[in-house]
């Protein structure tokens, strides 16, 4: 990577705010806009606050061959800078959101919109000129509109059909044709962000752990390491190990039920029903381990918070055998059946080309061919001492991420079943250490809808200056949107489950 | 097809016994209604509260009371209790119908009782719901939804979630209501034709769960509209939910299963 402007890092580690120094704007956008063009990936891209300026600008770039990451930073002085998006695609919503955030104006931007729908952070300072306290309603705005004869236009939520997060899709149809999808959100920001800043604060925790309810064990761990490569500490084997097992059973839980709900979406009840209690058997697996079904109270900087002794480790191993026998058959089944291959196959397309282009991460990227995952690229704790093959599927559409979902279960299982036959020994909780001042760590885990992004960059007094969150959900929701396009409208709910993306992950 | 019979010969009968049988096995290490001593509470002791994330313990008088409302159900205050004054048992039962109720300072907490004569005749044997998240991180959202699973099956009990809130008979609302979907939420609550009920599911429905002080949080479900039954837990088990949901159709009680009439 460019040395000048990108300092080296890895996965999980930290470095002096001194060694990653502040270039020129104009520096600091030819080397990004370089690097993402000879491949590299946008993992993370925002704003801070500066005092004394506008902004100051972070970049995190991932070498995936080599497993490094790149971080560099630039200040800017006034609000306006020349937009990234038209030249890198991956930096559209990381503009929309440093614009949200601290009033800033990428010129140049091709759809400058609100993605939370909420007050700057430096108030005086907007992007679309709001006067302080003008009231902003959710996805009240433009849109993008097709004109023509016959063309019409489909507006959907925020409040959905059934027991799922709001949001609002916006289709342009040609009768039953889906010319365009554009998806508003922003319904669930709960201001999880902003409330970091200054942290670690008592709340801090909790809101790690509900920050997308379903990847608790995701996010916490890239909480955990984050915190950990500021305080210059580890966490003992037999922790990393038990935080592996977890990460993998919210996978596998995951997994099972979207294979479930996409069954359920093409009116393919038996594994519908199967895989919902499946579902939950795997979530009671976690229970088994921390006593709450979405492994809330696990995963703690520096380690974990409770042990698995033998006895567990013996039952969670004998559960899991039979749920996983059980699922084996549902999803034989599911892709046994011509009835379901014939709605599933060739639905919901997405090309290698726009995955790449849009930075699409997790099974929704490696359905497209796209062979990264953060678990070998850039592993981590116990995954740089046990490997998990990474699944590809080629045809990018509805089959390939139901059937990428299933080939990663059965190497989730292998993964778990290997864990708890060899837990290294040793206690689960490194002692505590201070948070350095002044440093910045990024910590990357492969959550089960794809790469969880902490960014965390200390103040002088260890304080968080800055506290970045990216939910895999981030990159993917344009996903959703691009394998809508000449898609009939009454295929959405299966492209949809085939994406299952967070509302609240992406608001926060 | 005899592939799919052979499946489901495999795959059994899921469907739980409980209420007429025995509830579903919580895990040892599960986190329910916790309990008080307040004996053992060392003079000016605060160290449950020090660390509560959510600020759900008070003092008065030197005795510590959890808000269930606020509670996450997490390990943080049993863990740094010096003298195990609080403790977490394995009772799922904590549903209630008031939000007072929810303040827990040793004695019993008064479990939902059952909707009035009126609403019973209603509702007793049908009751259908329309789901809001407003805010919901999807745990507690995933957890309504288990209900409707085979092993749960939400149905047998004449309830159903409803795709419109023209054909609900009331709200199930997760989150602690955003402000950005308390538009939403009163048009969706205004859709409902009376008479009509509304459940809180979770801490962030209750209070603000996590998101408490935060401005861009309403503090739950009763901000925006009143609530009759409130359902602890970050997220509540799903047989915390169902419990609930019961007892406030009078299906079930302290004593157990009420027979249908």
């Amino acid at each position: 990577m460019t040395a000048a402007v990108f300092s080296r890092t890895r996965n999980g580690s930290a470095l002096p705010l001194a060694k990653v120094p502040v270039v020129p704007f104009d520096s600091f956008r030819g080397a990004l806009l370089g690097e993402l063009a000879e491949g590299r990936r946008l993992v993370a891209f925002f704003a801070a606050p500066e005092p004394g300026a506008a902004a100051a600008l972070w970049a995190v770039l991932a070498d995936d061959g080599p497993g490094t990451l790149g971080v560099a930073r630039t200040v800017l002085e006034d609000d306006g800078f020349p937009s990234l998006t038209p030249a890198a695609p991956q930096a559209h919503l990381f503009e929309r959101e440093m614009a949200e955030q601290l009033g800033l104006r990428p010129q140049g931007h091709p759809w400058l919109k609100p993605v939370r729908y909420r007050p700057s952070w430096r108030p005086g300072h907007d992007a679309w000129g709001r006067s302080e306290g003008e009231p902003i309603l959710p996805a009240v705005g433009d849109f993008f509109r097709v004109e023509g004869h016959e063309v019409h236009e489909v507006a959907v939520g925020p409040v959905h059909a059934g027991v799922i997060e709001p949001g609002h899709f916006r289709f342009q149809c040609h009768g039953e044709r889906v010319f365009h999808l554009e998806i508003a959100l922003g319904f669930q920001h709960r201001g999880v962000e902003e409330s970091l800043l200054g942290g670690p604060h008592r709340q801090t925790t909790a809101r790690i752990e509900t920050l997308a309810g379903d990847t608790t064990i995701g996010h916490a761990t890239a909480w955990a390491q984050a915190v950990e490569a500021l305080s210059a500490r580890s966490a003992p084997p037999r922790a990393q190990a038990m935080r592996g097992i977890a990460l993998e059973l919210e996978r596998l839980a995951n997994h099972a039920g979207d294979l479930g709900a996409l069954a359920g979406d093409v009116g393919f009840l038996p594994t519908a029903s199967f895989c919902g209690r499946l579902r939950g058997d795997f979530l009671n697996m976690t229970a088994l381990l921390c006593g709450n079904r979405f492994g809330r109270g696990l995963v703690r900087p520096g380690g974990t918070l409770v042990d698995l002794d033998e006895a567990l480790a013996a039952e969670l191993g004998r559960r899991l055998e039979e749920t996983m026998k059980d699922l084996r058959g549902a999803a034989e089944l599911l892709f046994g059946a011509a009835t379901v291959l014939a709605r599933f196959e060739a639905t919901g397309r997405v090309d290698p080309a726009t995955a790449e282009s849009l930075g699409l991460v997790g099974p929704a990227a490696r359905a497209c061919g796209i062979d990264q995952d953060v678990r070998r690229d850039h592993p981590t704790g116990i995954y740089r001492f046990t490997h998990v093959p990474v699944m590809t599927a080629h045809d990018g559409d509805v089959n390939a991420r139901a059937f990428v979902r299933w080939l990663e279960a059965q190497r989730s299982y292998d993964f778990v079943k290997a864990q708890l036959a060899s837990l290294p020994k040793g206690s689960i909780r490194a002692g505590e250490k201070p948070i350095r001042p002044e440093h910045v760590a990024v910590s990357l885990v492969e959550g089960w809808r794809g790469e969880v992004c902490h960014v965390a960059v200390t103040d002088a007094e260890g304080r968080f200056a800055r506290y970045k969150v990216v939910d895999p959900s981030f990159h993917n929701w344009m996903g959703l949107a691009m394998a809508l396009r000449n898609e009939e409208i009454s295929d959405f709910p299966l492209c949809n489950k085939s994406f299952n993306l967070s509302y609240c992950g992406h608001d926060l | 097809m005899i592939r799919t019979l052979l499946a489901r010969i495999s795959q059994g009968h899921r469907t739980m016994l409980w209420p007429d049988g025995p509830a579903p096995a919580l895990a040892e290490r599960y986190r329910g209604l916790p309990t008080i001593d307040a004996g053992r509470c060392p003079e000016a002791c605060r160290a449950c509260a020090d660390v509560c994330p959510t600020e759900a313990i008070s003092f008065s008088a030197g005795k510590p009371a959890i808000d269930l409302g606020r509670c996450l159900f997490c390990p943080e205050c049993e863990a740094a209790c010096p003298e195990k004054a609080i403790s977490f048992t394995r009772d799922y039962r904590l549903a209630v119908r008031s939000r007072d109720d929810l303040r827990l300072d040793g004695a019993a907490l008064p479990l939902a009782k059952a909707l009035d004569a009126k609403l019973l005749s209603l509702f007793g044997r049908s009751l259908k719901l329309r789901q809001v998240s407003a805010g919901g991180c999807n745990a507690c959202e995933a957890d309504v939804n288990v209900l409707g699973t085979i092993g749960w099956d939400l149905g047998r009990f004449g309830i159903q979630v409803v795709a419109s809130p023209r054909h609900a008979d009331g709200l199930l609302i997760t989150g602690p209501v955003t402000k950005n979907m308390e538009l939403a939420l009163k048009k969706t609550w205004d859709a409902v034709p009376p008479p009509k009920i509304v459940i809180a599911v979770g801490a962030c429905a209750i209070s603000g769960g996590p998101y408490y002080d935060r401005p861009e949080q309403l503090g739950g479900a009763a901000s925006v509209v009143p609530v009759d039954l409130f359902v602890p837990g970050c997220p509540p088990h799903p047989l915390t939910i169902l419990d609930g949901l019961l007892r406030l159709l009078g299906k079930l009680e302290d004593e157990g299963r009420v027979a249908p009439r």
